[in-house]
């Protein structure tokens, strides 16, 4: 059985900007024009306190590795011949959070809090911002 | 608010049945699910005509299914509810439809609902992956990179591991209870015992989980029978009071988790012991839903039945063994009995057969209280109750 495309997103007018800047190599968080915080993923409204006065920042790339987990079993299609990767979480330097994978690391060389930089890798038709340790 | 209420002591569960299946190919949900509404029918002595209020989880995707939609299911069943509530969180949805008829019976809107639940993960014909949303929207950010259900627990495991030292073997010594129990339960998925390093020695799932950190896979369903006091009063069968009652949303994708290590049990178990007025120390056993070892140890801390941090020291101390201060999963749990995808329903049919004296699985002697742990979604949603007789 050949393996399923990657997933790619439903469009919509922020997953569009998204990826559209990922292709360009830049990562876009949110910031809100009312009470100045940061958030990820995009969103119509601030999740903080509510104001649709959003605009996209660009964040540095630059971040500390919150947890990781190396798959070695999925029982989704498309990621099965894939494994083993590493799933993880990645605290961008500007505050926010956000969900990926580590690029050309084992878990040897990775620990929780290690610094990490963004490095953008394609996958189908979408440009992911994957992470790699900065030491790298 | 500064006070919330909920109709303690005033609604119970007089009816609760388990389905023995735990494989069966070529059999779709409904059927399972409509022995199992027969059953805690029965066992309450009530018929189908006495349902005036109907509730189950509605979409089944990571079970391999088809979605339902609950107006399909009712016109399976043949009944004709009142009141509906298709609440899907997940593996917590049952313990909160338990909530929601109980606030709707107490207000007399309803004086007899079924929660019900069958589906097939193991055997399913219908191909599924175990993404909790779609990838329109907020999924268009985490998909796309892979995420699993067990590698998502995984993130958890590992951050709580750094956070506080914790280990694969303290994890390992869950599911090595949950076998214990599971070994005197006739219905349980796997009954041959357990040790620590059988765990840590299987198969790595998603590091730092292994195979046996993980639930069983079965096809099965269950399904209750709440009803008003005086409508409970006049059945055979020994009420199962709820006294308690909370439910809290976290998060569905993982980047969204302020703190890995505490779940929406901090909430909803917050409600629930104050809705029964209520503390830990006074709860005999509890059912904690077991997806991995590490969703009940961080249940168990974030329900406050030990310090943040320290479920390792409370699980080696015997305090969840059969004879320990909690009791837990006497059935087996998920770990080792039962688990289509959906396990809060059995979650609560264990706890009213604990109660009853009726466990198929360990006996917690003398027990008057139960408190039971729904968690869906990757650590996403939670529902807790106290039951008690
Ligand atoms: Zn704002």
């Amino acid at each position: 059985m050949s393996t399923p495309a990657k997933p790619v997103p439903y469009p919509d007018e922020l997953s569009d900007a998204w990826y559209e800047a990922t292709a360009a190599g830049r990562l876009l968080i949110q910031r809100c024009g009312a009470c100045e915080r940061r958030q990820f993923y995009p969103r119509a409204r601030c999740v903080h306190c509510h104001a649709d006065a959003l605009e996209w920042i660009e964040a540095s790339g630059r971040g500390r590795l919150h947890s990781f987990s190396t798959v070695h079993y999925t029982p989704n299609a498309e990621f099965s011949d894939d494994v083993p990767y590493v799933f993880a979480l990645v605290d961008l330097d500007e505050g926010v959070r956000v969900s990926t994978r580590i690029a050309g690391a084992t878990e040897e060389e990775l620990a929780c809090d290690m610094p990490v930089r963004v490095v953008f890798e394609a996958q189908g038709e979408l440009t992911l911002p994957l992470f790699e340790p900065e030491d790298r | 608010m500064s006070e919330i209420r909920f109709p303690s002591g005033e609604v119970a569960i007089v009816g609760a049945y388990e389905s023995p299946l735990r494989k069966a190919p070529g059999v779709h949900p409904y059927a399972i699910q409509a022995d199992c509404v027969a059953g805690a029918l029965a066992d309450a002595g009530l018929e189908h005509g006495d349902v005036e209020g109907f509730a189950t989880a509605v979409a089944f995707p990571p079970e391999g299914g088809d979605p339902m939609e609950i107006g399909e299911v009712v016109e399976y069943l043949g009944i004709e509810p009142r009141w509906l509530d298709s609440t899907d969180t997940g593996g917590a949805a049952f313990v909160s439809h338990a909530g929601h008829a109980a606030l709707a019976i107490a207000a007399g809107f309803i004086d007899v609902a079924v929660v019900s639940y069958g589906a097939s993960g193991r055997s399913s014909p219908v191909p599924a992956g175990d993404y909790n949303t779609g990838s329109w929207g907020p999924g268009a950010y985490e998909i796309p990179f892979g995420p699993s259900t067990v590698s998502s627990y995984a993130l958890a495991a590992r951050r709580h591991m750094h956070e506080y030292g914790t280990t694969s073997e303290q994890l390992a010594e869950i599911a090595v209870q949950c076998r214990a129990n599971a070994a005197l339960n006739p219905d349980a998925r796997y009954r041959d015992p357990i040790t620590v390093a059988d765990v840590v020695e299987s198969a790595a799932i998603a590091t730092p989980l292994h195979l046996y950190d993980c639930c069983v896979v079965t096809d099965s369903g269950g399904a209750f029978v709440l009803a008003s006091r005086e409508r409970a009063e006049r059945l055979s069968r020994k009420p199962v009071w709820m006294l308690g009652f909370g439910e809290a949303v976290g998060q569905m994708q993982m980047n969204q988790m302020a703190d890995l290590t505490a779940t929406a049990a901090v909430r909803s178990g917050r409600d629930a012991f104050a809705t029964a007025g209520m503390k830990p120390d006074e709860i005999d056993c509890a059912q904690l839903y077991d997806s991995f070892t590490i969703t009940v140890a961080l249940t168990l801390e974030s329900l406050g039945f030990c310090p943040r941090g320290e479920f390792g020291a409370f699980v080696a101390d015997g305090n969840i063994a059969p004879g320990g201060a909690l009791p837990i999963n006497t059935d087996g749990g998920g770990l080792s009995s039962n688990h289509p995808g959906r396990r809060g329903v059995f979650a609560m049919v264990e706890a009213v057969r604990q109660l009853r004296g009726e466990s198929p699985g360990a006996t917690v002697e003398g027990a008057r209280t139960c408190l039971v742990n729904g968690t869906g979604g990757s650590l996403s949603a939670t529902a807790t109750t106290i039951l008690g007789v």
